[in-house]
């Protein structure tokens, strides 16, 4: 977290864990589908859920789907600009274990794919994205984050992480993680300065066992 | 970076807290003060608005308090009280009416630091410019701060959120005052010191009441500590010592009250007709949800 964090986001009131932090929840989501979303099944836990209502946390999340950053004045209004751009949403209330109170859960489709992910608003429009697609990550959005999805198989990782050295980029933060040995690996990588290029996403969809792969911008000021 | 160590630094703090900052972050430091400076000017914006705008609220709980304070005789011949009461609810109303504002650390404390900030400097005629520097001291002593415990009402009740903006905003306006990096720290940790144990009971869940009007009285209490110590009055309990005093407390707060209006304001007769209001769908802001 930076200077810019603490005094800071500029955002569309009333709440900035409740309506900033939801929307860069929603930002995130956007981000990780990659493409115009259809569908969203949107999860509030705990406080999102019980006092969610009064902060505009709703219209926050579906803001954020549509690519919205939090002070962008068409916040208040995003469910008619959902149903405009062919949003459809619904939102229920869960209840998860071991999150902090103010954590949704976005299931989201698009027209060729969809993503599930899990996370957090901690206070001052900071975000923790702790699971994708049911593997546990924790991505801080302070970073350009690399997210891949493959079949677990010796050697990938290394190849991943060559590609971005032979950009100069230095990695911040690395974690991995796989559902069971031989089985669907995912790593999330944070990189400092701008990431690396776009474009090296097309290189990494061509390795053998490569299932997904997403470049998540930096969503926090600093 | 913690507080004693903003408090070693060499003055202006500010300037200290902004290397260390870039070093960690990367960034410029000239881009961060250029952005500071925006920051600055959209602060302004929202008081602006706040204070001509008497457009209720969703709920119509607030809206009004801003403008009725600044159009109303200076009974007490106090301006710059008005002054800094009345620009920290007109950011907090902006806010309430989901307007643009610049959350200080957060939106329901938001009005604080521009409150007390921009209240002083206009009170003594100070421009802008001059005010970018206390502003980063203001945001690395939040940093400071998040170091020890989470800024949210959830997690630490209102004294997370209103503390922290009123020892941010107490370190500013002692810096900006020409105070050391001593003082200011010590600024902020006396206004720590009398935030806590607040809680976090919004009437309803809406970030109104009692919000707007703690936002008004916690931005004279910011003024009030840099009064203090600029005259060279300081904590006694060193300041980094209050921090974990106060992240502590917000442990042993029980879940009614942070921030989940299940206790406090939220819960008195007045606060439970106000949500069954809102559950019955009078005042629900959001009808289209079923």
């Amino acid at each position: 977290m930076t200077l810019l964090d603490m005094v800071g986001p500029v955002m569309v009131g009333p709440s900035s864990s409740h309506t900033a932090g939801a929307c860069r929840i929603g930002l995130a989501a956007h981000h990780l589908l990659g493409e115009a979303p259809r569908h969203a099944e949107i999860g509030l836990h705990a406080s999102f859920a019980k006092t969610g209502r009064g902060h505009g946390t709703h219209f926050a999340l579906v803001a954020g789907l549509l690519g919205y950053a939090p002070d962008d004045p068409r916040l208040p209004d995003s469910f008619g600009h959902a149903r405009a751009a062919g949003l459809s949403f619904d939102f229920e209330h869960i209840e998860l274990a071991d999150v902090h109170p103010n954590t949704a859960r976005i299931r989201l489709r698009g027209d060729s794919s969809s993503i599930e992910l899990i996370a957090s608003s901690t206070g001052g429009g900071v975000i923790v994205v702790s699971s994708i697609n049911g593997s546990a990550v924790s991505i801080s959005a302070a970073y350009p984050t690399l997210v891949l999805q493959y079949a677990d198989r010796p050697g990938i990782l290394a190849r991943i992480t060559t590609a971005i050295a032979a950009e100069e980029i230095n990695i911040a933060t690395l974690s991995c993680t796989r559902d069971r040995r031989g089985g669907s690996a995912l790593v999330a990588i944070e990189m400092d300065g701008p990431g690396v290029h776009p474009g090296v996403l097309e290189t990494f969809l061509r390795y053998p066992s490569m299932q997904w792969v997403q470049l998540m911008p930096k969503l926090m000021d600093g | 970076m913690n507080l004693e160590d903003i408090m070693q630094a060499p003055a202006p703090a500010s300037e200290w807290v902004l290397e260390r900052d870039c070093e960690e972050s990367g960034l410029e430091p000239q881009a961060v003060r250029e952005e500071m400076r925006r920051r600055i000017t959209e602060m302004r914006d929202s008081v602006e608005r706040g204070l001509k705008n008497d457009a209720k609220s969703i709920t119509g709980m607030v809206g009004w308090n801003a403008k009725g304070l600044w159009d109303a005789p200076d009974t007490l011949n106090a301006p710059l009280l008005v002054r800094v009461q009345a620009y920290a609810m007109a950011v907090n109303e902006e806010n309430a009416r989901m307007g643009r504002i610049v959350a200080a650390p957060t939106a329901g404390s938001a009005g604080t630091v521009p409150g007390a900030l921009l209240g002083v400097a206009d009170h003594l005629g100070i421009e802008d410019d001059q005010l970018v520097g206390p502003l980063i001291l203001a945001a690395g002593i939040g940093k400071a701060i998040s170091k020890k415990m989470f800024i949210s009402g959830a997690a630490g009740g209102c004294q997370a959120e209103i503390g922290s903006s009123a020892a941010m905003a107490a370190a500013a306006v002692t810096e900006l005052m020409g105070g050391s990096p001593r003082a200011a720290v010590h600024a902020a940790a006396l206004a720590l010191t009398n935030t806590i144990g607040l809680v976090c009971d919004p009437v309803g869940g809406y970030v109104e009441v009692p919000c707007v009007s703690r936002n008004a009285f916690y931005a004279v209490h910011a003024v009030s500590a840099a009064q203090l110590a600029l005259a060279n009055l300081e904590s006694f309990i060193p300041p980094d010592e209050v921090v974990t005093a106060m992240a502590e407390v917000g442990r042993m707060m029980p879940p009614a009250l942070r921030e989940t209006a299940e206790g406090g304001l939220a819960q008195t007769p007045t606060g439970r007709q106000i949500m069954e209001r809102m559950e019955s769908g009078e005042m629900d802001p959001l009808p289209l949800i079923q």
